[in-house]
């Protein structure tokens, strides 16, 4: 399964050497990494040891110090225009949603297609009515965010990415803010998503999601991939005993 | 502004009792700040109505012993009170910029007016440039008249509205660029900041009235009118900039990243995402410095300029109505017409913010007793 290190073109994310700090600590240490193109990566790992911070520097959120990344053949630097253009191929799904909530749903999917992709209004609505019937809440088009459930605006926020049509999608801890009842909605859509072949990289601690969806699953611990394994390996014969460790808690904490 | 519905059917009496006389001490305060009340109320009402000289044709009736309020100081100047001293027969163009602007503002506050967009355009780009053309003449065939000339409420509205319509944006930009990534620009608009706002506007006002015109060079001149405009317009940006800065902080980074997230830049995520929840956020401090502003406008006076308040304290030197009320008639006069101008746009404020969902539901803390 693991395709990582077979050079080829359609590596669409392609990082190496990357460092980050934030003032004196470092978040991130030498991280490479390869993405494939439908590729589906579960980054996981105990909290502050940098997963959030790697896909953040993905479509750049967080500039990095030293390395190189590139994302659908454009490397992420101090040209902005590149960073704009990765950005429009990137989607992004956050842990707070960050819905508009001075706009409607509906509003919020059309609103970057209209004014970036220029698209023509119709046409955006069209989509975005579309992508809001696959994420299951078309009768919400009309509201606003607050009106909405967690779960509800989470799968809007995963919409408006969608309407961007993007290469690559990132999902940056999808169902950490969610209640539980409302977090198997969310990774359904989820689910959907990567059945229909999407490249997605999703910081998650929802193991079930990670065995059942992944193809590669990346434990990190103090700014460092520990491992980058097939979910058979990953949770059959972890290499690392700080992965054991961490698999151990978290199955406990969650009753898998 | 509703009521409340469960006060709606109750008695006025059994309001009281709810209300003022529920407790005994609750009752001596009612009692004690209702004296208050009537024994400053009698002498007011006495003054400004019932003692009042309605009609004469000079200050001799305000002259006799008792005479409340000299209202005919007032007709007497209305006409300089409005106007300035703009020539009698050019009059209309300045009534015409007041029905033009003021048609469009009532416009624009009116609910579910159609074509708003149209008419704020009309009003921000367009507006002032006609404005500036009627009033100032010199072209089309009307008369040049010299803005020294110009004065009363035509001044307290020209640097009132050209300070709101400018302080906003200009705000805007340096709140943004107090928060910029770049040194450079963060320290020049920090730098302005807190230049224009550590100077009291009086200084800048005679700066812009005496300094000045030393560092130009030889032959050129500035209008003063346009030297106090743009003294008072950067004065109150700064300020602006403030409660701008105030907005912005409160709009989670989250809204950002999420609009760059889907390929905004920049200036797209700010004034699309950002900047329309960080308005909102401080709609009330917006309005708050734009009635400050307005109020500021009268010490246009200090340089000469007569607003309202500068034509009333000119003409309590006017031997034809000197009395002992003529002052307080004035002032009083001029004091209403400032509270009409500034009470409207509080509560302009206050229906825009009820239209944009701030003052209700869990952003009130009314609602959590």
């Amino acid at each position: 399964m693991t395709q990582s290190n077979s050079p080829s073109a359609d590596h669409i994310i392609h990082i190496s050497g990357l460092n980050k700090s934030f003032g004196d600590l470092h978040v991130l240490k030498d991280v490479d990494l390869t993405v494939c193109a439908g590729n589906k990566i579960v980054v996981c790992g105990p909290s502050g040891s940098g997963k959030s911070t790697l896909i953040r520097c993905i479509n750049r959120l967080e500039a990095h110090d030293s390395g190189t990344i590139q994302v659908d053949g454009k490397e992420l630097g101090d040209d902005l225009r590149a960073v704009e253009e990765v950005r429009r191929e990137v989607g992004m799904v956050f842990q707070q949603f960050n819905l508009f909530p001075h706009l409607s749903i509906l509003e919020n999917c059309t609103l970057a297609p209209i004014q970036v992709r220029k698209v023509p209004r119709p046409e955006a609505e069209k989509q975005a009515m579309a992508l809001l019937e696959r994420v299951r809440i078309p009768e919400q088009a009309h509201k606003f965010p607050n009106q909405l459930s967690g779960g509800q605006q989470q799968r809007a926020a995963i919409a408006r990415s969608l309407c961007m049509t993007p290469k690559i999608m990132l999902f940056d801890e999808p169902t950490s803010a969610l209640d539980p009842e409302m977090i198997k909605e969310v990774l359904d859509v989820m689910l959907d998503l990567a059945e229909g072949g999407m490249t997605m990289i999703v910081v998650t601690h929802e193991m079930g999601f990670a065995r059942t969806v992944a193809d590669r699953i990346l434990f990190m611990d103090e700014g460092r991939i520990l491992e980058d394994a097939s979910p058979t390996e990953f949770f059959d014969s972890p290499k690392h005993a700080r992965t054991k460790e961490f698999l151990s808690q978290i199955l406990d904490q969650t009753g898998h | 502004m509703s009521m409340p519905s469960r006060e709606s059917s109750i008695s006025p009496a059994a309001w009281m009792r709810a209300n003022l006389f529920a407790t005994p001490v609750d009752g001596a305060i009612t009692v004690i700040m209702g004296g208050i009340i009537v024994m400053i109320a009698i002498p007011v009402i006495d003054w400004a109505l019932l003692s009042a000289i309605w009609v004469g044709s000079d200050g001799s009736q305000c002259r006799v012993e008792g005479a409340g309020a000299c209202w005919p100081f007032v007709t007497a100047k209305f006409n300089q009170f409005i106007f300035g001293r703009f020539p009698d027969e050019e009059q209309w163009r300045v009534i015409s910029v007041f029905v033009l602007g003021g048609g469009a503002i009532a416009w624009l506050a009116w609910p579910n007016a159609p074509a708003k967009a149209r008419i704020a355009v009309f009003l921000l780009m367009a507006f002032p440039f006609l404005a500036a053309l009627l009033l100032a003449g010199g072209v089309l065939g009307l008369a040049p008249v010299e803005t020294n000339l110009w004065g009363g409420m035509l001044i307290t509205l020209v640097v009132a509205f050209v300070g709101i319509v400018a302080s906003l944006p200009l705000g805007v930009l340096l709140a943004l660029g107090r928060q910029s990534e770049l040194p450079i620009v963060r320290l020049v608009c920090v730098g302005f900041i807190e230049f224009w706002r550590a100077v009291p506007l009086v200084i800048f006002l005679f700066m812009a009235s005496n300094m000045l015109p030393l560092f130009f060079p030889a032959g050129v001149t500035v209008d003063k009118l346009v030297r106090a405009l743009v003294a008072v317009a950067l004065f109150s940006s700064a300020y602006m900039a403030e409660v701008v800065r105030g907005g912005l902080q409160a709009v989670p980074k989250g809204q950002f990243e999420a609009a760059l997230s889907l390929g905004m830049g920049y200036w797209r995520a700010m004034v699309l995402i950002v900047l329309p929840q960080a308005l909102r956020h401080v709609l009330p401090g917006i309005v708050n410095t734009f009635i400050g502003l307005f109020k500021d406008t009268s010490l246009v006076y200090v340089i000469g300029l007569f607003d309202m308040l500068g034509v009333i304290t000119v003409n309590l030197t006017d031997p034809v109505w000197f009395s002992a009320q003529t002052a307080a008639t004035g002032y009083v006069f001029v004091a209403f017409i400032f509270w009409i101008f500034c009470f409207a746009m509080s509560r302009y404020s206050v229906r825009l913010e009820e239209n944009l969902g701030q003052s209700r539901g869990a952003n009130s803390y009314a609602s959590l007793r």
